[in-house]
């Protein structure tokens, strides 16, 4: 199996080129500074599932993770690596095969209070109107319906959809569900937020607006965030630090400080030169595992050495948008295409 | 963006966005209603067929029966029919008031649907639930729903006697069966990732079951309702006919041992039109709980 013999590259201290090796003991120093009062933390985690055949499948192994209180954590790997199931580790839905899963330094052994999770599918009750979906979370918990109604509604104006609320979800575009979503989330003002993939349904464009309301929400209450994507764009504009995970069973292959100023406008940072610094440095990191995902998946054909990365990978991990020479690497035309 | 929040925001709880009728330009309200009057042309065509369908079918009756080409003794008539129905209602039957009757047989209908449908939901939801109830509950079942339904009507009359408990205990059984094995599908099939949501924002098993899995699961439960009060309607109607001192099955029982082929017939004509009612109510009721749900593609049929 290949992914026996990447074990080696999950330290995080594994050599690589010199350009790489600034931004990565950054990241280390950060997180052995933060363990001590980490918010979240996977110590050696792994999980291991049934599959139907009867067999074991390893999804994570030996998987080290720290989140500092405040902290956005964004998590990238190839499709299948286990980045849901980390996130199901933390938030108490899934139990840790062997290693262990901490939440301000208590071992997880439910789902947690603390924790708020936005899933990757629709997850908002389509029978229940857009307030009663936003109410569900202080309703569930005990409060007053009045009361829950009315935290609900401020929420509602927050992420701007005053007005909306008798509308059932099935009339919302999707952009509309998605903040329906976020302000179910956040109004049990989460201390953890745990995001999978929350907006790759979106179309680019609103998924832009719907990124930067999520930043400007998150500096409200600044909760320590795991957002898992397959969108590395998005992993850099949003996030603290970046996290790749190694093709499955998953590991932490690489851990990058994305040291890009706040606040942020998700559609502006994109061209900065910096940004396009760190994109090139996480990608080339990144681009063997999506190649080596996508080589099993494609009957074990080598992808060609320096060829244009394969169409499904293109799709995954999100070609470089910048416009300068520097990104030639990926030099696919939807690359053009995609920085107009 | 048309996504956010602009101009519609002023019109709070505004309709779903309609087909767009509004917009129209002159050539487009011409095409809209050359729809309608083509639409309201075909309805109009349909309904005078299924009259005609009917007037022939009753007229031929008719027509056979006072001709003698029909036995009337055998076939009845609609004349004698409408006759037998006029007595009914007039001067009531060999068990009192025809409306005497027809609330007993609703009663025993109604009642036995409701206790039928509950203990149905109720229990498909809990095995639905908790797998370990299911397992071991599973074999009893099959073997309760593979019994003839006709012989726990002779037992329920051994048990009950003729009063209306034992064809309420019929109607549940039929009801039962129908509902439980939707209500535990139902509850199978809701989705996973709208239970973990309800759980992580700190839902209750209790409140999961109550806010998530049943509405979730109404979609299956409402759609065997239809079928189940039919079922209803059977297990007391049978119930009646086996034995009982009122209602419409052993009316039409009586007047099948009596051979007066009208007084079937009548009978067999009410409980239709009580089980029209009952369709009636049913599906206003599963407007209503399903209101939730993104309209059904072009149902209305109006194509255009
Ligand atoms: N409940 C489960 N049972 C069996 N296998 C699972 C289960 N959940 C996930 N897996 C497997 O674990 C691997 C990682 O899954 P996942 O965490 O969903 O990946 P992704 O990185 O795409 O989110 C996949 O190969 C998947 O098939
Ligand atoms: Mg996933």
């Amino acid at each position: 199996m290949t992914g026996t013999a990447r074990d080696g590259s999950g330290t995080p201290a594994a050599p690589a080129t010199a350009a790489k090796s600034a931004s990565k003991s950054a990241a280390a120093s950060a997180s052995e500074a933060a363990s001590a009062a980490a918010a979240i933390e996977l110590r050696a985690a792994t999980k291991r599932f049934r599959t139907p055949s009867g067999g074991v499948y390893t999804a994570l192994r030996d998987l080290d993770l720290t989140v500092a209180p405040g902290e956005f954590c964004a998590v990238v790997g190839p499709t299948g690596c286990g980045k849901s199931t980390t996130l199901s580790l933390i938030s108490g839905l899934e139990r840790a095969s062997a290693g262990r899963a901490l939440v301000h330094g208590e071992p997880v052994t439910g789902i947690d209070p603390r924790v708020g999770f936005m899933f990757q599918t629709d997850a908002v009750f389509p029978w229940k109107s857009v307030l009663d979906n936003v109410a569900a979370g202080p309703q569930f918990r005990g409060a007053a319906k009045k009361e829950a109604l009315s935290r609900a509604r401020d929420w509602l104006r927050r992420v701007g959809l005053s007005g909306f609320e008798d509308r059932l979800p099935h009339q919302l575009s999707g952009g509309m569900r998605k903040r329906v979503a976020l302000a179910q989330t956040l109004i049990n003002e989460p201390e953890i937020l745990l995001m999978d993939e929350p907006f790759s349904a979106l179309d680019v464009q609103t998924r832009q607006i719907v990124q930067d309301e999520l930043l400007a929400l998150w500096e409200l209450t600044r909760p320590a965030v795991v957002f898992v994507t397959h969108d590395l764009e998005e992993a850099i504009a949003l996030a603290d630090k970046v996290v790749v995970l190694t093709v499955g069973p998953g590991t932490v292959k690489d851990t990058f400080r994305v040291d890009l100023p706040r606040p942020r406008k998700v559609q502006e940072i994109r061209f900065q030169p910096r940004f396009v610094e760190l994109y090139e440095q996480i990608w080339s990191s990144l681009r063997d595992e999506v190649r080596l995902a996508y080589a099993r998946t494609a009957g074990d054909a080598p992808a060609p050495e320096s060829a244009p990365v394969p169409a499904p990978a293109t799709a995954s991990g999100t070609p470089s948008p910048s416009t300068s020479a520097s990104s030639s690497r990926n030099s696919s035309p939807t690359t053009a295409d995609r920085a107009e | 963006m048309t996504d956010t929040h602009t101009g519609t925001a002023s019109v709070p709880g505004a309709a779903p966005p309609s087909s767009g009728a509004l917009a129209g330009t002159a050539e487009e309200a011409a095409l809209i209603r050359g729809a309608r009057a083509r639409a309201r042309r075909r309805r109009l065509l349909i309904l005078l067929t299924q009259v005609a369908l009917v007037a022939a079918v009753l007229g031929g009756w008719q027509l056979g029966a006072s001709s003698g080409a029909l036995d009337t003794f055998t076939y009845g008539s609609p004349d004698g029919v409408v006759k037998q129905l006029r007595t009914w209602f007039a001067d009531g039957t060999s068990l009192g008031s025809i409306w005497h009757n027809i609330a007993v047989t609703m009663q025993e209908t109604v009642l036995g649907f409701l206790i039928g449908t509950v203990s149905g939901v109720v229990l498909g939801i809990a095995l639905g639930r908790i797998r370990a109830l299911a397992d071991v509950m599973a074999p009893f079942i099959k073997a309760a729903n593979s019994i003839p339904r006709i012989v726990l009507g002779s037992m329920f009359i051994i048990w009950f006697g003729l009063g209306p408990s034992g064809k309420v205990a019929l109607a549940v059984v039929l009801v039962f069966f129908s509902v439980f094995f939707n209500a535990f599908q139902g509850t199978r099939e809701v989705d996973r990732n709208l239970i973990a949501n309800a759980r992580i924002l700190g839902a209750s098993e209790w409140r999961v079951t109550s806010h998530v899995v049943l509405p979730s699961a109404m979609t299956w439960i409402v759609a065997s309702l239809h079928a189940a009060f039919g079922f209803a309607l059977i297990g007391a109607i049978v119930g009646e006919m086996l034995g009982a001192q009122a209602g419409l099955g052993q009316l039409i029982a009586q007047a099948q041992g009596n051979f007066n082929a009208d007084g079937v017939y009548a009978g067999t004509l009410l409980i239709a039109v009580l089980a029209l009612i009952a369709e009636f109510v049913v599906t206003r009721f599963e407007k209503r709980v399903l209101r939730w749900r993104p309209a059904q593609s072009a149902g209305d049929g109006t194509g255009l």
